[in-house]
C-alpha cells in the first residue's frame, strides 16, 4: 500500500464571455492589434474610475449556482496591490474577504468511486494585461487588462491527479452549460494553479504545499501532479525540508522547477476600494438568476431520451453543445415532434443563429403537412437572407402543400391515364411501383402536394380501377 | 472698474447686455496674468489658444440664446483636473509634461456651460499639503501678503480668484484644500456633498474624500458654479443619482428660524486669538440676520486628524502607484532591471510630503498592521459620522473656524510636516464625514504690516449647499 497521499486544491480562473469589460465598456473577446480594444479606464489612466458592469456579477452568480454555492446578498471589491507593468494601476481589484460564491461543491465520478469536491470560494476580479518581448524590447497589451474573470478556490479535498482531472472536466462541463464561458484551456479562457503537498495515509494534518503555476493543459496538469507528488516524496525520504513556494512545470523534463520562495513574496495590502460601492443582490435578483439555472447536462440528457424520445446518439449529440441545447429546449416544449425538431435543427449547420421561435415554427408547419420536409432548408436560406415571418416566406416561395383535394384528384386520375404500365405493375402486385406514380404525382404539381395524402389517394384510385 | 476685477454675476450681466464679448473678457483676463501672474505664480499653464477658441463658442452662445449663467466668464483649472490635450501636471516632476486623452467630467460640465478656461493653477504636489509649497514646479505667494502662503492644496486657485486673474477657479478638497486656502486668500470656497462633484477625471488623492468644488469672490457667484458642475455621472460609481442642484434657490431668503451650533471643541487650545475672535464676530453677525446661534460639543472630533491621515494616505498609496514610469510620465534613466527602474522613478519623481504618505499608507495596509491602523481609523470615522448626524438633529449647520491661524509666511512652516497637518485639524472632520463645508472671509489679522485675510466655516448635513450659502450670502450682506 502506498505510503503517502497527496492533499490537492485547485485554483481555476475562468474568463466570463460578458460583451463588455468588467469596469468600463471596451469589448471583452480576445483579438485585436495590442492596444486597440482598451481605453482610458482600463488603461488606468490618471483620473479614471471603474463601474461595475452588473452582467459580470450576473454570469459569476450564476456559475456559483451551477456550482452549488451559497450567493451573497453583500459583497464588495477590494484592491491587491502589488507592481508589475502589464498591470497599469499597479493595482488588481479583486474581492478578499466577501466573495461573491462561497460553500459549493461538484461532485466527480472516477473509476466508478463518487467523490464529492467542496468549493471554499468564487470571487470576481480582473484580468491584467500582457507582455509582448520584442527584439527592439519589451512592451505591455492592455487588450486583455478588465477582461472579467472568476476565481474558483476549490477545498484540499483532491487526492490524486485522476481526481483533479475528473474536477476539472466537470467544472468545465458544468460552466459551459451554464452559458457563462467557453473554458477553452488551449485559449487561456479558464486556466488552473495547483496547491500541493503530501502526507502519510492516515494523518489529518496539512503539511507544507507547494504552488503549480501556469499550467495550460489537463495533461501537463496531470503530469504536473504526479511529478510534483514524486519530488515531494523523494524530498520527505531524503530527509530534505520542503518549502513553501511557486514552482513551475517543465512538460519537456516532465520534472517541476521553483520560480520564486514565498517569503519574499508580495504583501498584497488589501484594501476595499473606495471607487467602488458594495454589490447589493437582493432575493430578487437571487430568484431572477436562480430562474436562468439549467438542470444539469445528464439530467437534460435522460429527458431528451425518455420524454421526446430521441435516438440517444442524437440527444448526445444536442448536449454537446450548451447553446444548442438551451435552444434545443427552448423549442421542444412548444411543437408536436421533438424529435422531427431535433433532426431539422441538426440537419442545419447554424442552427443557434436562428430563434427558437422559428424552429418551433418549421417544425409544426412540416408536421402538420403545411409544407413538405424539403421546405425547411428554403425557409431557413431566405430567413437569413432577409428575416421577416415564416408564414409569409412560405407563401412568397410557393412552398405551400396542395391541400386542394380536387386538384389532386385530377392529377393522380391524369397520372394513372398516362402510366399503364406503372399501373400495371401495381395491380400485378408490385407494390415499388406506386412510387413512380407518386413521382409523377408531386412533378406535376411541382412538389406541393402532401406526399402522404397523394400516396392515399393513388392507392385508393387504384384499388377501385 | 476693470472687468478682471468683476464678480460673475456683474460679468454675465454686461455679456447679455452685449456690453462687451466673451473674447474682449477672455482677453483682459489673459492680460492681467500677464500683469500680475509674475509675482503671485498661481498658474503652472496659461492655455490661450484654447481660452479664446471656447470664447469664440461662448460669443455664439451668447449670440443664438443658448448661454447660461457661466457662459463666457473665464476661470481657471486646478492642476489636478484633467483637460484633454493640455497638460495636467498635479504639481509633479511625475506628471511634468502629461497630456491627458480625455476631459474630466467637470471640465465637460464647464465647457456645455460655456465658461472659459484660462488654464491651470498651482497646488501641492498631488493635492498633498496646506501652503502650495510642495508644488516641485513653482512658487504661489498670496495676493493680500505675497511674503506669505496661500494656503492648499488649491493655493493656486484660490490666489488667482483674489490676485483677479480669473473670475472663479475650480479645487478640489480632500481635507480642506479649498476651504483653507479660501480663509487664507479671502474668497469663498465651497467644499460639496461628497459624491455632488463627478470625480472622473479628478487625478485620484484619496479616493473617498476628494471632492471638487468652486471657488469665487462671492457667494452667490460659488452656488451658480457648483449649479454648473454638479451633476450624476455614470463614470463615477460614487456619484449621487438624480438631486436637488438649485443652489442659490435660498439665497436672500431671512435666516429666522435657523439654528446654528458653534462646536466649543473648534474654540480651543491651539486656535489663534484673533482668529477665533473674528470667527465669533461672524457668529454674532448670523445672529443678527436672524439666526439661533448655541455653543455645542463635537467630542468626536479629537479623532478627526489621526483617523484622516491614516485612511487618506492608505488610499493614496495605492492610487499613486499607478505612477511607475512604465506607460507615462517621467522615468528615471539608468535603471539596471525592473525593480529599480520602479525604485528610482519614484524616488526621482515625487517629492517629499508625497513618499512620506506613500510610505505611511502602505505602512498601515501592511499584513500585521493593517487592523491597528486601517481598520481602527475607519471606525473612528464611523463614530465622527454618527456624532455630526446627531449635532444635525439638533442644528441646521454648524459655524467654525476654517484653519487654527491665518496665513503664515513662505518657509515658516515647510520643514516641520506635524505642524503643517494640526493645521488641517479644523477642516479634515468635513471630509471624513462627507459633508458639504463652505468657507466665508469674514475679516483680517494684521500680522508684521501685512492684513491676512480669515474665513469662517459653514457644516451642513449631506445636500444642505441651498441652506449654507443662504446663511453664508446673509453674512456677505451684512457683514465685515
Amino acid at each position: 500500500m502506498a505510503k503517502y497521499e497527496c492533499v490537492i486544491g485547485l485554483e481555476v480562473h475562468i474568463e466570463l464571455r460578458t460583451k463588455t469589460k468588467i469596469f468600463c465598456d471596451c469589448p471583452a473577446d480576445h483579438g485585436g492589434d495590442p492596444n486597440t480594444r482598451c481605453c482610458p479606464v482600463c488603461m488606468g489612466m490618471p483620473g479614471t474610475l471603474p463601474v461595475l458592469n452588473r452582467q459580470v456579477v450576473d454570469f459569476a452568480a450564476r456559475a456559483g449556482m451551477m456550482l452549488n454555492c451559497e450567493i451573497a446578498h453583500f459583497s464588495k471589491m477590494d484592491r491587491k496591490n502589488y507592481f508589475y507593468p502589464d498591470l497599469p494601476k499597479a493595482y488588481q481589484i479583486s474581492q478578499l474577504d466577501h466573495p461573491l460564491c462561497e460553500h459549493g461543491w461538484i461532485d466527480v465520478n472516477v473509476n466508478g468511486e463518487e467523490k464529492r469536491i467542496g468549493i471554499t470560494r468564487i470571487h470576481i476580479e480582473e484580468d491584467a494585461g500582457k507582455l509582448v518581448h520584442t527584439d527592439y524590447g519589451s512592451g505591455a497589451d492592455c487588450n486583455r487588462c478588465g477582461v472579467p474573470l472568476i476565481e474558483i478556490v476549490s477545498e484540499p479535498d483532491i487526492r490524486t491527479a485522476a481526481q483533479a482531472r475528473a474536477y476539472l472536466e466537470r467544472l468545465r462541463e458544468l460552466i459551459r452549460w451554464v452559458g457563462v464561458s467557453d473554458c477553452q484551456m488551449e485559449t487561456g479562457s479558464m486556466r488552473c494553479d495547483v496547491n500541493l503537498s503530501i502526507r502519510p495515509v492516515g494523518d489529518t494534518k496539512l503539511y507544507t504545499r507547494t504552488e503549480i503555476k501556469n499550467l495550460n493543459s489537463l495533461k501537463h496538469i496531470v503530469a504536473a501532479i504526479d511529478a510534483e507528488k514524486a519530488r515531494q516524496i523523494d524530498e520527505t525520504e531524503a530527509g530534505r525540508e520542503l518549502v513553501q513556494e511557486t514552482r513551475r512545470y517543465d512538460p519537456e523534463k516532465d520534472k517541476t522547477y521553483s520560480m520564486r520562495v514565498k517569503e519574499n513574496a508580495n504583501d498584497y495590502r488589501y484594501f476595499p476600494d473606495p471607487d467602488l460601492v458594495p454589490i447589493i443582490l437582493t432575493d430578487e435578483d437571487h430568484a431572477r438568476l436562480r430562474a436562468m439555472i439549467p438542470d444539469l447536462p445528464e439530467e437534460r440528457l435522460a429527458k431528451y431520451i425518455n420524454e421526446y424520445k430521441l435516438p440517444e446518439a442524437t440527444a448526445k449529440t444536442l448536449c454537446d453543445e450548451p447553446k444548442l441545447a438551451n435552444l434545443y429546449q427552448a423549442a421542444a416544449d412548444t411543437v408536436k415532434q421533438p424529435k422531427l425538431l431535433a433532426n431539422l435543427m441538426l440537419a442545419d449547420a447554424d442552427a443557434v443563429s436562428v430563434p427558437a421561435a422559428v424552429w418551433a415554427e418549421l417544425t409544426n408547419l412540416c408536421s402538420d403537412g403545411k409544407i413538405n420536409r424539403s421546405a425547411p432548408a428554403k425557409l431557413l436560406e431566405a430567413y437569413r437572407e432577409k428575416g421577416g415571418e415564416i408564414a409569409a416566406l412560405v407563401k412568397e416561395l410557393g412552398l405551400e402543400q396542395v391541400q386542394d383535394t380536387g386538384l389532386l384528384n385530377a392529377v393522380a386520375d391524369e397520372v394513372i391515364a398516362a402510366n399503364p404500365k406503372a399501373v400495371a405493375d401495381y395491380k400485378a402486385g408490385k407494390e415499388a411501383a406506386i412510387k413512380a406514380l407518386m413521382g409523377q404525382v408531386m412533378k406535376r404539381t411541382k412538389g406541393a402536394a402532401n406526399p402522404q395524402e397523394a400516396t392515399e389517394l393513388l392507392k385508393e384510385k387504384l384499388a377501385k380501377l | 472698474m476693470r472687468y478682471s476685477e468683476m464678480d460673475i454675476a456683474a460679468l454675465s450681466k454686461l455679456l447679455q447686455n452685449k456690453e462687451v464679448t466673451a473674447k474682449e473678457l477672455a482677453a483682459d483676463a489673459l492680460k492681467a496674468i500677464a500683469e500680475t501672474d509674475g509675482q503671485f505664480g498661481a498658474y503652472l499653464t496659461v492655455a490661450e489658444e484654447e481660452a479664446y477658441k471656447q470664447a469664440e463658442i461662448a460669443d455664439k452662445m451668447l449670440a443664438d440664446g443658448t448661454a447660461g449663467a457661466l457662459t463666457g466668464i473665464p476661470f481657471a483649472m486646478k492642476d489636478n483636473i484633467c483637460t484633454k490635450g493640455i497638460r495636467t501636471t498635479c504639481a509633479s516632476k511625475m506628471l511634468e509634461n502629461w497630456l491627458p486623452v480625455y476631459d474630466a467630467c467637470v471640465t465637460e460640465q464647464l465647457k456645455k456651460a460655456g465658461a472659459v478656461m484660462l488654464g491651470k493653477t498651482n497646488m501641492d504636489e498631488f493635492a498633498m499639503g496646506s501652503s502650495s509649497e510642495n508644488s516641485a514646479l513653482q512658487l504661489t505667494r498670496n495676493p493680500a501678503a505675497p511674503d506669505y502662503v496661500p494656503g492648499g492644496s488649491s493655493g493656486g486657485s484660490a490666489a488667482a480668484v483674489a490676485a483677479n486673474e480669473c473670475a472663479f477657479a475650480i479645487g478640489s478638497d480632500t481635507g480642506g484644500s479649498i476651504r483653507q486656502p479660501a480663509s487664507f486668500c479671502g474668497v469663498v470656497g465651497m467644499k460639496p456633498t461628497y459624491g455632488t462633484v463627478s470625480r472622473y477625471g479628478l487625478v485620484a488623492y484619496a479616493s473617498s474624500f476628494d471632492q471638487i468644488g468652486p471657488l469665487t469672490k462671492t457667494v452667490a457667484d460659488n452656488a451658480k458654479v457648483l449649479e454648473a458642475i454638479s451633476c450624476h455621472d455614470r463614470r463615477d460609481s460614487t456619484s449621487l443619482p438624480e438631486f436637488d442642484t438649485n443652489y442659490s434657490a435660498l439665497i436672500g431668503k431671512d435666516l429666522s428660524g435657523m439654528r446654528i451650533g458653534l462646536p466649543k471643541e473648534y474654540f480651543g487650545e491651539g486656535i489663534n486669538a484673533d482668529v477665533a475672535a473674528l470667527v465669533q464676530n461672524a457668529a454674532k453677525a448670523l445672529e443678527g440676520a436672524g439666526a439661533k446661534i448655541e455653543e455645542c460639543s463635537l467630542p468626536a472630533v479629537s479623532y478627526a486628524l489621526p483617523a484622516y491621515y491614516v485612511l487618506c494616505c492608505a488610499e493614496a498609496s495605492s492610487n499613486l502607484a499607478r505612477f511607475d514610469g512604465i506607460r507615462y510620465g517621467y522615468r528615471a534613466e539608468g535603471a539596471e532591471d525592473l525593480d529599480r527602474l520602479y525604485r528610482k522613478t519614484r524616488t526621482e519623481g515625487f517629492g517629499r510630503e508625497v513618499r512620506r504618505r506613500i510610505l505611511l499608507g502602505n505602512y498601515v495596509l501592511s499584513a500585521g498592521y493593517y487592523d491597528a491602523y486601517y481598520k481602527k481609523a475607519q471606525q473612528a470615522r464611523t463614530l465622527l459620522i454618527r456624532a455630526f448626524r446627531e449635532l444635525f438633529s439638533q442644528y441646521d449647520m454648524l459655524l467654525a473656524p476654517v484653519a487654527p491661524t491665518p496665513a503664515y509666511k513662505i518657509g515658516e512652516k515647510s520643514s516641520d510636516p506635524m505642524e503643517m497637518a494640526l493645521g488641517d485639524i479644523c477642516t479634515v472632520p468635513v471630509n471624513l464625514g462627507g459633508l458639504p463645508a463652505i468657507s466665508v472671509p469674514c475679516g483680517t489679522v494684521a500680522q508684521d504690516g501685512a492684513n491676512l485675510p480669515v474665513g469662517f466655516q459653514l457644516i451642513g448635513p449631506a445636500f444642505s449647499e441651498a441652506k449654507l450659502y443662504q446663511a453664508a450670502a446673509a453674512y456677505e450682506e451684512c457683514g465685515v
